[in-house]
């Protein structure tokens, strides 16, 4: 429901105005003295603005409203000085961006890619947005990071999992830090035949719109190359409530793995009604992609052995010094909830955009995409991760998750054992397929 | 494979279900005449209200009763202290407050509940497959077509066999001469608006183990609602089960052959029926 949804304008907390940097950025382009976008109109205050899209209701609002905390934290983090953001060498010591304390709305973007370019564009006409980010479902990302590269306005992606983000639909304005499915297969495919061997035959519930089309075709590839056969690909429009019709031919085809695409509320919905038709005592279930909140709405009687990716898990807050401060500045903030993947997109890329501004000393655009694309690797929850400057795709690790047994979990959040962390350089996508076409910086 | 005869079977799961919800809302509108667009709202908060009963007792018939009762109460709160006021106002009003309560239920269950969606499994006794004339099926979709079959029979009964069915049908037909008649029509709405949300809401919760429980789950099975009532004929009780029926075949068969184009024929239907037969295949002319 909801047509006319009410923002939260939340004013960060405690960036003192009193420091010493100059108001203005220093340039240090020749191109940072030009116009562009909202620059320097949104930048001419002692605060900038930036517009963050969340879905806060719809098929994937769970994830959002893991997104939405992320961002609150990554922000507070940058106008205190506090938190990960402080252990980043240009951030180090300061406080807010640039000398400005960085503001913030909130808007729902009702997993609908109309409503997100809506919303979006009425923080950048009205509220002089000079960067934007968010979105859960890569319809919404590609319809926003057209809109970023048309307005000229930084958009730094939220969670999307489409290879069109970086690949036909790839924007000089947009940066995308979540796997895209050439990697989640490129690195799940092999662990899949490890564990269930090479013949294979495997059957698709995929959601009909970019993602669901990409991460099917790439799951095919790479499992089709080590030896499996696809029975069929089983396409539902998004979202669908009832999969009765879909699964009838599922759980009739003579396939023996279930590669189920379907994410969020979407892939609950889908997972459940496949279990009560028996699918999961036949065949072997993968997640490919596993949304933030899945296993908990499912159980983990129904997790249990299932394979798949997550962007990032909490328990590898004991291999990487940052994801450990990450999870504990999260869980003071807000106590009693465990960061899920959308949060750490959100936290991420935000430093990632910060640490380029800053390093650029401008807001421009222009001079922060050329610092993006210089691909300098920053140190954050997932160790060393940097931009490939030909797709704007982050180059960052993979990690493979398989669900526990309900009486191994040791708490109500622990259900994924981390099978293997991939490293990124292994499974990118090579920059000749991606089919990317740069746009122009201006 | 028996294709065709496992979508017939797919159809009547969803059509049981959706003639279920239809009915609450078109006894509703029957009665005051209007739309009430907070009915899929209350359809979430019975699912809600199921799934906080079930995971605590564990008992499916247990939550059953749960929702039945609150979305009830929920019914009768709404109807005493809103709903009412908005009798003699005007199409448009009436409206807007029912679409502005959807929007508060459901962010007032997003408040307590976050907007994660909550786990409720299948009731053990309905979890496995069942084979009938050769097809694998689900056997709590079976128990998804009985439940809904004794409701609708229950509701039938209070209906068309009780004292107080006959005043709330004779005030479905006429309201201002039952009024005449001293009999308290006021009382009338509140029973039936409550009734609308207690059939909401047992439906939501037998829904629910199909579906992803977050405060969103209302707003789709609305808008099929409205399609299945004007299929059906507004105001009629075999006209929601017959729409319902027809509606999750129509459904259920096209996804079988062509996804895109399960909505498209649902909607294709309910124009023919509007041009051939405005009143709805089993309503009556003139009403509404």
């Amino acid at each position: 429901m909801g047509v006319n949804r009410s923002d939260f304008l939340r004013t960060a907390l405690g960036a003192t105005a009193g420091l010493s940097v100059a108001a203005t950025a220093t340039p240090w382009r020749s191109e940072a003295e030009e116009s562009i976008g909202n620059y320097p109109a949104g930048t001419t205050g002692p605060e900038i603005f930036v517009g963050l899209m969340c879905p806060l209701t719809g098929s994937y609002s769970a994830d959002g409203e893991d997104l939405r905390k992320g961002y609150m934290l990554a922000i507070e983090d940058l106008n205190n000085g506090t938190g990960v953001m402080a252990k980043i060498p240009s951030l180090a010591g300061k406080k807010g961006l640039l000398g400005k304390k960085v503001t913030y709305k909130v808007a729902d973007t009702e997993t609908k890619p109309d409503t997100a370019v809506q919303r979006a564009t009425e923080f950048i006409t009205q509220n002089k947005a000079i960067m934007f980010a968010g979105g859960v479902s890569s319809a919404e990302d590609i319809a926003m990071q057209k809109l970023a590269q048309q307005q000229k306005v930084l958009y730094m992606v939220g969670a999307s999992g489409s290879n069109d983000t970086t690949g036909k639909d790839c924007q000089r304005y947009g940066f995308r830090s979540q796997l895209d499915a050439y990697m989640v297969a490129a690195c799940l495919s092999p662990v899949l035949v490890k564990a269930y061997g090479k013949n294979r035959k495997a059957i698709y519930l995929t959601p009909d719109y970019s993602y669901g089309h990409s991460l099917t075709n790439s799951m095919r590839e790479f499992t089709e190359k080590l030896g499996w056969t696809t029975v069929a690909d089983v396409v539902a429009p998004f979202p669908t409530s009832d999969y009765s019709s879909y699964l009838t031919n599922i759980s009739n085809s003579n396939a023996d793995v279930f590669i189920n695409i379907e994410f969020g509320n979407d892939g609950i919905a889908s997972t459940k009604q496949a279990v009560q038709f028996g699918i999961t005592k036949k065949m072997k279930l993968v997640i490919p992609n596993i949304s933030t909140y899945l296993p908990d709405g499912l159980g983990p009687d129904i997790m249990e052995g299932v394979y798949g990716t997550q962007d990032w898990y909490y328990t590898m807050a004991d291999r990487y010094p940052l994801s450990k401060l990450f999870l504990e500045s999260f869980q003071k903030k807000f106590p009693g909830v465990v960061p899920r993947w959308t949060a750490h997109i959100a936290y991420d890329q935000t430093a990632i955009w910060a640490d380029a501004v800053a390093r650029g000393k401008s807001f421009n655009p222009v001079t922060v995409i050329k610092t993006l694309e210089e691909g300098k690797a920053i140190e954050l929850c997932l160790g060393k991760v940097f931009y490939r400057s030909g797709d704007h795709q982050q180059v960052r690790p993979c990690p493979v998750l398989v669900g526990k047994k309900q009486s191994a979990m040791k708490n109500k959040d622990d259900f994924f054992d981390v099978v293997e962390i991939v490293p990124g350089d292994k499974v990118m996508q090579p920059l000749g397929e991606t089919n990317c076409k740069m746009p122009a910086y201006t | 494979m028996h294709l065709i005869e496992a979508q017939a079977l797919n159809g009547l799961a969803l059509g049981a279900i959706l003639a279920l919800v239809a009915l609450g809302l078109t006894i509703v509108f029957g009665l005051l005449g209007f739309v009430n667009f907070a009915h899929g709202a209350l359809f979430m908060v019975g699912a809600y209200a199921g799934w906080v009963a079930y995971s605590n007792t564990n008992n499916f018939f247990f939550a059953l009763l749960a929702s039945l009762i609150i979305t009830f109460v929920v019914g009768l709160v709404i109807e005493r202290v809103l709903i009412r006021l908005y009798y003699q106002r005007p199409k448009q009003d009436q409206i807007l407050v029912t679409y502005g309560l959807a929007i508060v239920l459901v962010e007032i269950v997003r408040a307590i509940f976050t907007g994660q969606t909550r786990l409720l499994s299948t009731p053990s006794w309905a979890s496995g497959v069942v084979q009938i004339a050769g097809i694998y099926y689900p056997q709590y979709r079976v128990a998804v077509i009985a439940i809904s079959a004794i409701t609708l029979a229950v509701i039938y009964l209070v209906l068309f066999r009780t004292r107080i069915g006959l005043i709330v049908r004779a005030g479905i037909d006429d309201d201002v001469i039952v009024n005449i008649l001293g009999i308290n029509v006021n009382r009338t709405f509140l029973l039936v608006f409550a009734l609308g949300a207690a059939i909401a809401g047992v439906s939501g919760i037998v829904d629910a183990p199909l579906l992803a429980v977050n405060p969103d789950m209302g707003t789709d099975i609305l808008v099929q609602c409205f399609v299945v009532i004007v299929i059906g004929g507004v105001g009629s009780f075999f006209g929601a089960i017959l729409g319902g029926l027809i509606a999750g075949e129509i459904v259920s068969l096209t996804t079988a052959f062509a996804p895109d184009y399960a909505s498209v024929m649902l909607y294709i239907a309910m124009a023919i029926v509007l041009i051939w037969r405005p009143q709805g295949l089993l309503g009556v002319e003139g009403r509404a």
